[in-house]
């Protein structure tokens, strides 16, 4: 049996239970987007043109493989996040909402883990 | 009993529509393109750690008609979900809620993201990705 109140059981957390949680981390995740994004499109600028060597060099140095890292953490983080906020607002249909979310969810996971690997394997030079 | 099928809110084609909302709108609207845009970020990196044969398919899509169309597209979505989301952030931390700061915002935002597309796409050109 709980001896907590009711009002300290739900302080924080609301209706949903997560709380905050969801609104926080699509903050923490817009914040950090803001300089790894000017510095994604600096760098992609600059590599135009060339070729796999050139790229996988540019990627191999610890600092650009982990800032790639984070850049790739971050966006599906937060595009897992945003597109959640939108099927949940436009897709009505019980079925539909939860098939969306759970595919959503796996997509995003998918693919961040994706780019993750990709980036850590040229980075080591494999 | 018969159901009524009376109008629901927000009923938005009675509404005129003004920077805020459109921008507002626009906000999620690029933000769902750039969903797209990331499968394409995803596919050129995985390409890339396949080997030279693929990240060049990958490159040569980019280079064609279609690729640059997209990655235009790509380009402004970003700097506007980017400028548009700086905004937001103020907001959250409580700055720029007065109606002349929100329309002064909100045109800044067109200004800069149209601004650094332009940018990005001569940058681009002029650093030996012409046709």
């Amino acid at each position: 049996m709980s001896h907590r109140t009711p009002a300290g059981r739900v302080r924080g957390l609301g209706s949903a239970q997560h709380g905050v949680d969801h609104w926080w981390a699509q903050r923490l995740t817009a914040l950090a987007l803001v300089p790894l994004t000017i510095w994604f499109c600096v760098s992609i600028i600059g590599l135009i043109g060339a070729d796999h060597a050139a790229f996988v060099s540019w990627l191999s140095t610890p600092g650009r493989a982990v800032a790639m890292l984070l850049l790739v953490v971050a966006t599906f983080h937060h595009m897992k996040l945003g597109l959640q906020t939108v099927i949940e607002d436009y897709v009505h249909g019980r079925g539909w909402n939860a098939a969306l979310l759970v595919l959503n969810s796996f997509a995003c996971i998918t693919l961040g883990v994706a780019c993750a690997f990709a980036i850590v394997k040229m980075a080591l030079g494999g | 009993m018969v159901q009524v099928e009376r109008p629901l809110s927000p009923h938005l084609q009675v509404y005129k529509p003004q920077l805020t909302s459109v921008l507002s709108i626009l906000h999620r609207v690029t933000g769902v393109a750039l969903g797209a845009g990331a499968l394409l970020l995803a596919w050129w990196l995985v390409a890339a750690a396949y080997g030279p044969g693929q990240f060049e398919t990958v490159q040569a899509f980019m280079a064609s008609w279609l690729g640059r169309l997209l990655l235009f597209g790509f380009t402004f979505s970003l700097f506007y979900h980017l400028c548009n989301g700086i905004r937001h952030l103020f907001w959250d931390a409580g700055w720029g809620f007065e109606l002349k700061t929100v329309y002064a915002s909100g045109w800044l935002v067109v200004v800069a993201s149209l601004g650094l597309t332009a940018a990005s796409w001569i940058a681009g050109y002029a650093g030996g990705g012409g046709p």
